[in-house]
C-alpha cells in the first residue's frame, strides 16, 4: 500500500438525484402494496410561485400612503354582471370549497365562524350543505359539482352565490375521491351512499357537456333562483386563457382559478404533482383574457393555489385578480398539522407539516376526519376565532404593502407594481426581471 | 287556471310565476302554449300543482322539480327532471340524453325512447322509459328504479351503485360492475308497482323483464379489479 493509499478516506456514498430517497420509498410502497399513492393536499414540489416576486415601493417617482392614517381599501363586491344580489365582501380574502366529509362538521361551521367574523365567504364541497355551515357563515358560496351529491332546490335558494366546479387546481380532469374510511352515517346520508365504499365522484357533469351546454346549464341554475344569485365557475389552472374565455361566454358572474398548488382531500400523488400549472403562471393569461374581452373587473376573478399571507394577496391582485382564495392555509389556522399533536402524527408514520394523509380519517387535530373521538378535539368558535385571526393579518399586511405602493385600495395594485427574482417567474407573471426592463417572452402565450 | 303563451311571455315571467305559488295554491292547473324548444321550461316549482306544456321543450324542463306533475305533449331536450326531488314528469314523445339525471325521488315517464345516459347519477328517482334508452345508461346510478320497455345501449349501469334497472328487451352491453341479477319475488312486486304507477301494468308482461344492478366489486378499491376501470 502506498503511502497516499494508506491515507485514502472512502469516497462519500453518493445517492442518486434522480433515485432519490423519496423516490426509491415510493417505488417500495407502490412494489408492496399494488396500489398508486393517494394524499390530500396540494403540490409539494417548489414551483415558480409569488415568493419570486417583489413589490416596488413608492420613492421618488411615486408617493407612498401613511401606514395607519391613510385609508386603504379592501372591500370587494363579486358577482355584478348577471345576479340580482351580489355579494359584498369586507375582504378579498375568501374561503376555498371544501366538502362535509372530507371535513369534519366541526371544522366546516369553524370556517364558516372564522369567515362570517372577517366578513367574508365561505364555500360548501362535493357533500352538500350542512346546517352547522350554514347557520355560521353569513356569505355561503354553494357548489355544484359533477357528483350533485346532497344537491337540492332548497338548499340552493340558502346559498349566497352557486359554485359551479369543472375543476380543481390539485387535479385538473379529476374527479373527487373519499375512500370508506370517511363514509359515516351521516356522509353516506347526504351523499346517498352505502357507508364505507370508497367514493369516487365523476369527473364531467352528467347533463351538460362542453360549453354551449354550460350557458343553457347556467341559465337553468338563474332560473332556479330567480336570477338572485351570483353564479361562479371554478376552474382548475391548466389553459387559463381559454377556459377564462369560455366561461366567460358562458355567462359567468365570476371565475375561480385554481392553481396547482391548490389541495384537495384525497387524490393520486400523480395527479397532484404532474397536472396543471401554478398559480403564477395561470393568472396573467386568465386576467389578458378578461382584458380581450372588456370583461376585466366585470366578471371578477378569485384566485387559489398556495395563498399564505398578505404578500401573495397584494401580488395576486397586482396581476389582476379581484379576490384569492384559501383552503389549506384556513385549515392551517384552525389547527392542522400543529405540533401540539407531535406523538400523535409520530404514531401515523408522519411529523406535523408533513400529514397530508387526510383520506383515512385518523386526523389527530379533529380537522379532516369524521370519527366522534377526534372531531371533539376542534371547538369550531375557537378555531374560528383564530382563522378570522389569521384572515384580519393576511388583510393589515396586504393592505401594508399597497400603501407602500401609494394605493388607496387593494384593486389599484397593478403589474407596474411587482418584478421578479427569476426568470422563469418574470415569464409566467409578465414583469420585467428586477433591475432590469426585461420581460422574457413579452408578446404572446 | 292560469295559461302562459311562451310566444308572448317571457320564460324568466313564467318561472318567475310558479316559483310564487304557495302550497296550497288554488292555481294547480297550468297551461304553457307554445314552448318553442325553449329551455329550463318549469324549472325550480316547488308547489304540488299540474302544468300541461303544448309541445316540444328544450334542456332541463323539470329541472329540480318538486311536487308538480308536468306533462309534456311532445318530446323534451337533455336533462329533463335532471336533479328532480319528487312529483312526476311524463314526456309523451322521446327525451334527449341524461333524461332524470341526478333526480332524488318522483317519476320521470318517457313514452318514447330515451337517449344516451338516461338516469345517469340517479339518486332515488323512479323512471320509466317505454321505449329504448341509449348508452352508458344509469351510470353510477345510487338508488332508484330504471325501467325500460325496449332494449339498452352499450355500458349499462357503468360503476353503478345501488340503482336497481329492468330492461325487457336486449342490452348491447353491460358497464363495469354492472351484472344481471336474479329477478326475486320482491323484485317482481317492485317492479309490478312501478308499471302500475305509469299506468302500463296492463299492457306487458313483467315475467319479460330481466333486472341488472351492481356486482358491488368496485366499492373498495382492489388491484385485481383494476383492469375493470
Amino acid at each position: 500500500m502506498t503511502k497516499h493509499e494508506s491515507q485514502w478516506l472512502p469516497t462519500t456514498p453518493r445517492k442518486s438525484a434522480t433515485f432519490d430517497d423519496y423516490t426509491l420509498s415510493e417505488i417500495r410502497r407502490a412494489a408492496a402494496t399494488g396500489i398508486y399513492d393517494i394524499r390530500g393536499g396540494g403540490a409539494k414540489r417548489r414551483v415558480p410561485n409569488f415568493d419570486d416576486l417583489l413589490m416596488l415601493g413608492a420613492s421618488m417617482s411615486r408617493y407612498a400612503l401613511e401606514g395607519y392614517r391613510e385609508k386603504c381599501g379592501t372591500e370587494v363586491t363579486l358577482g355584478t354582471r348577471f345576479a340580482k344580489k351580489p355579494i359584498k365582501l369586507a375582504i378579498p380574502v375568501t374561503i376555498a370549497g371544501m366538502s362535509f366529509g372530507s371535513l369534519s362538521a366541526n371544522a366546516k361551521e369553524a370556517l364558516g365562524r372564522g369567515a362570517s367574523l372577517a366578513g367574508t365567504s365561505t364555500t360548501t364541497g362535493d357533500g352538500g350543505m350542512t346546517p352547522e355551515e350554514r347557520g355560521q357563515s353569513r356569505h355561503l358560496v354553494y357548489q355544484y359539482l359533477p357528483s350533485r351529491y346532497g344537491m337540492n332546490p332548497a338548499d340552493l335558494r340558502k346559498a349566497d352565490a352557486i359554485e359551479i366546479v369543472i375543476g380543481q387546481g390539485a387535479k385538473p380532469g379529476g374527479g373527487g375521491m373519499l375512500l370508506g374510511q370517511k363514509i359515516s352515517d351521516r356522509v353516506a346520508e347526504m351523499r346517498q351512499l352505502p357507508k364505507g365504499i370508497d367514493q369516487r365522484s365523476a369527473c364531467r357533469h352528467p347533463d351538460w357537456t362542453g360549453a354551449d351546454d354550460l350557458e343553457v346549464k347556467i341559465n337553468e341554475l338563474r332560473e332556479i333562483t330567480d336570477w338572485e344569485k351570483p353564479i361562479y365557475i371554478k376552474v382548475g389552472a391548466s389553459r387559463p386563457y381559454f377556459d377564462t374565455m369560455l366561461a366567460v361566454k358562458s355567462g359567468a358572474d365570476v371565475i375561480v382559478l385554481d392553481g396547482m398548488q391548490g389541495g384537495t382531500a384525497a387524490t393520486q400523488e400523480v395527479f397532484i404533482e404532474h397536472v396543471g400549472i401554478p398559480l403564477l403562471a395561470a393568472i396573467r393569461p386568465a386576467v389578458q383574457a378578461l382584458q380581450d374581452l372588456g370583461m376585466h373587473r366585470k366578471v371578477q376573478l378569485i384566485v387559489s393555489g398556495g395563498i399564505r399571507n398578505g404578500a401573495d394577496v397584494a401580488k395576486a391582485l397586482a396581476l389582476g385578480a379581484d379576490a384569492v382564495a384559501i383552503g389549506t392555509a384556513a385549515l392551517v389556522a384552525l389547527g392542522d398539522n400543529d405540533p401540539r399533536w407531535t406523538a400523535e402524527y409520530q404514531k401515523l408514520g408522519t411529523t406535523p407539516g408533513a400529514y397530508d394523509d387526510w383520506h383515512e380519517g385518523k386526523d389527530p387535530a379533529g380537522i379532516t376526519t369524521q370519527t366522534p373521538e377526534l372531531m371533539k378535539r376542534l371547538d369550531p368558535v375557537a378555531a374560528g376565532r383564530r382563522l378570522a385571526n389569521y384572515l384580519k393579518v393576511m388583510t393589515l399586511e396586504a393592505q401594508t404593502l399597497a400603501r407602500a405602493c401609494g394605493k388607496n385600495h387593494l384593486h389599484n395594485l397593478e403589474p407596474e407594481d411587482l418584478v421578479a427574482l427569476t426568470l422563469e417567474a418574470a415569464a409566467m407573471a409578465k414583469v420585467p426581471l428586477a433591475g432590469t426592463n426585461w420581460i422574457p417572452g413579452a408578446g404572446g402565450f | 287556471m292560469p295559461v302562459i303563451d311562451l310566444a308572448t311571455t317571457s320564460l324568466r315571467d313564467l318561472n318567475q310565476a310558479l316559483h310564487k305559488l304557495a302550497k296550497d295554491t288554488n292555481e294547480t292547473l297550468w297551461t304553457i302554449s307554445n314552448p318553442g324548444g325553449e329551455h329550463s321550461i318549469a324549472v325550480g316549482v316547488d308547489a304540488p300543482v299540474t302544468i300541461n306544456i303544448g309541445g316540444n321543450v328544450g334542456y332541463f324542463c323539470g329541472g329540480m322539480n318538486n311536487e308538480a306533475k308536468i306533462i309534456i305533449d311532445g318530446s323534451a331536450g337533455q336533462g329533463v327532471g335532471e336533479n328532480m326531488m319528487s312529483g312526476l314528469i311524463h314526456v309523451k314523445g322521446d327525451a334527449s340524453q341524461s333524461a332524470g339525471a341526478t333526480g332524488r325521488g318522483g317519476m320521470l315517464i318517457v313514452d318514447g325512447n330515451a337517449s344516451a345516459r338516461c338516469g345517469i347519477s340517479m339518486k332515488g328517482i323512479d323512471i320509466v322509459v317505454k321505449g329504448d334508452i341509449g348508452h352508458l345508461s344509469a351510470f353510477m346510478g345510487q338508488n332508484g328504479r330504471l325501467v325500460v320497455f325496449g332494449e339498452a345501449g352499450e355500458a349499462l349501469g357503468d360503476s353503478i351503485y345501488e340503482a336497481r334497472v329492468y330492461v325487457r328487451g336486449p342490452v348491447a352491453s353491460l358497464g363495469a360492475d354492472c351484472i344481471e341479477k336474479e329477478m326475486r319475488d320482491e323484485h317482481r312486486a317492485e317492479l309490478l308497482e312501478l308499471l302500475k304507477a305509469s299506468g302500463e301494468d296492463h299492457k306487458v308482461d313483467i315475467a319479460e323483464f330481466r333486472r341488472y344492478g351492481s356486482a358491488r366489486k368496485l366499492y373498495n378499491f382492489n388491484i385485481d379489479n383494476a383492469g375493470a376501470y
